[in-house]
């Protein structure tokens, strides 16, 4: 078991190196430069991977949320934990790529428009919920305690969504599919490609950060497990 | 159902009648609040014409921050001599605490509110010429909204050593949804546009209310399971 896991995580990194070359090959030699905004729509290929990524941390999250509530397992509520703290990093990448790119194009660093604000609250939900595991007390109790906001958290990120939307919506360009009123501004099956795969990339990045995390936790619990029962024996 | 409604009066009751004895939230809320719009008549010149375009705004902060002062004691003053350990080992529904305390917390705020927006009025020098029905619905929905998250929040929170300062980081990033659609839904009213353009935000308001109180509800008894 122990051996096929770290066979996972090395085919895993091995995977990982090259691609990342390929991507910031495809990135910044092989894809067209956008008419319009130049070299700094390059940006965009991080930042739309960066925020897939952030969104899917945080389904992550909500899913194991669901699975501990229902039968506690220390596993479920590490791989919680560590999704968790991978989608704060995703977020912040992603705001700052966003704010820098928002500066090229729309001339400010920061609009009030349904997706910003969206991504902007998921950061605090997950500071929140990262806040709640770091509360002292029993792993049983902690895990039920920041399960049950998880799920509150993922419940409230639509309900944002859908209310900034309403509140006004009108400077992100609709790149895939024609809303109403609203058609997609399109783009090159170069751009695409080279999209696609920075999505892949960094996906992958998510799952061997992931594993590593939850690695790395465990080995806490370990190290903690022993320390408590040397103080027993040193106590008694 | 019936007897969860019953014990949920009874606690309801329990903390009421204790709060109207000494006093004590209460006081220091109405306090808070006229302390608060102190605060922004520094900040907002009042004489100003256009300040009235913040008075929707300030209605929500004073009763955001006068209302997360009362959540926290809610469940922490239960913490004092176990009474928590008592309230659960009391052989009714544990979702009964939680609606018990929803309804005390809300009539609280409610009043509090009652007290600090007729003084916001006053301070702030408006004069109120819209549908006062409408109004009231749309503070009361919004204020159940900030009530049902807040306080199962404070019951969650109340398990931390730093609980004060917990809430409201928990609290505010649930509320925005809720808040944007009561400001807007209080700024329509106010200044006195058509009143259908209001019932949009009063819709997802409502829509928010139902849908945390049910998540709330189910998800409760894991929250005094874990304390």
């Amino acid at each position: 078991m122990k051996e096929v896991s770290s066979l996972i995580d090395r085919i895993l990194f091995y995977a990982l190196v090259p691609s990342f070359f390929i991507l910031l090959y495809l990135i910044f030699i092989w894809s067209p430069v956008e008419k319009v905004m130049g070299v700094t729509q390059k940006i965009f290929y991080f930042h739309v991977g960066s925020a897939w990524v952030a969104f899917l941390a945080f389904f992550v999250v909500g899913y194991y949320s669901v699975r501990n509530l229902i039968k506690p397992n220390m596993k479920h509520f590490i791989f919680a934990g560590a999704s968790a703290e991978i989608g704060v990093l995703f977020t912040t990448i992603t705001l700052i790529t966003g704010m820098i790119w928002g500066r090229a194009s729309w001339n400010t660093w920061w609009s009030w428009e349904p997706r910003l604000v969206t991504t902007l609250i998921l950061w605090f939900i997950y500071v929140a919920y990262l806040f709640i595991r770091k509360m002292d007390g029993s792993w049983e109790k902690i895990a039920k305690l920041s399960s049950v906001f998880g799920i509150i958290g993922c419940l409230n990120v639509p309900i944002v969504f859908m209310a900034i939307r309403w509140w006004n919506s009108k400077l992100h360009p609709i790149v895939f599919g024609e809303g109403k009123g609203q058609s997609g501004g399109g783009i090159e099956p170069e751009m695409l490609i080279t999209l696609l795969f920075s999505v892949f990339t960094i996906s992958l990045l998510y799952v061997f950060l992931m594993r590593k995390g939850a690695e790395i936790e465990r080995m806490r619990v370990i190290v903690r497990n022993q320390k408590n029962k040397l103080m027993n024996k040193l106590a008694s | 159902m019936k007897d969860i409604l019953s014990d949920a009066i009874t606690i309801a009751g329990k903390d009421l009648s204790n709060e109207f004895k000494t006093k004590q939230t209460i006081g220091t809320m109405v306090i808070f609040s006229a302390l608060v719009i102190l605060v922004f008549s520094f900040a907002f010149d009042p004489t100003n014409n256009t300040v009235k375009a913040v008075i929707p705004g300030l209605i929500w902060v004073i009763t955001i921050f006068s209302g997360t002062l009362g959540l926290n004691r809610s469940f922490v003053s239960e913490l004092e001599n176990n009474c928590l350990t008592g309230l659960r080992s009391a052989p009714i529904d544990v979702t009964s605490i939680y609606l018990g305390k929803t309804l005390a917390n809300f009539t609280l705020v409610t009043i509090v509110q009652t007290i600090s927006i007729p003084v916001l009025f006053l301070l702030f020098n408006y004069r109120f010429t819209g549908s006062l029905l409408w109004f009231i619905l749309i503070v009361l929905s919004g204020t159940f909204g900030f009530i049902v998250v807040g306080t199962f929040l404070s019951a969650l929170a109340a398990n931390a050593k730093n609980s004060e300062m917990l809430l409201p980081v928990l609290l505010l990033p649930l509320l925005s949804p809720l808040m944007i659609a009561a400001v807007q839904a209080t700024t329509i009213v106010l200044v006195n546009e058509q009143i259908s353009d209001a019932i949009g935000w009063l819709q997802l308001m409502t829509a928010y209310d139902l849908l945390f109180l049910g998540a709330c509800f189910l998800l409760f008894e894991f929250i005094m399971e874990g304390s």
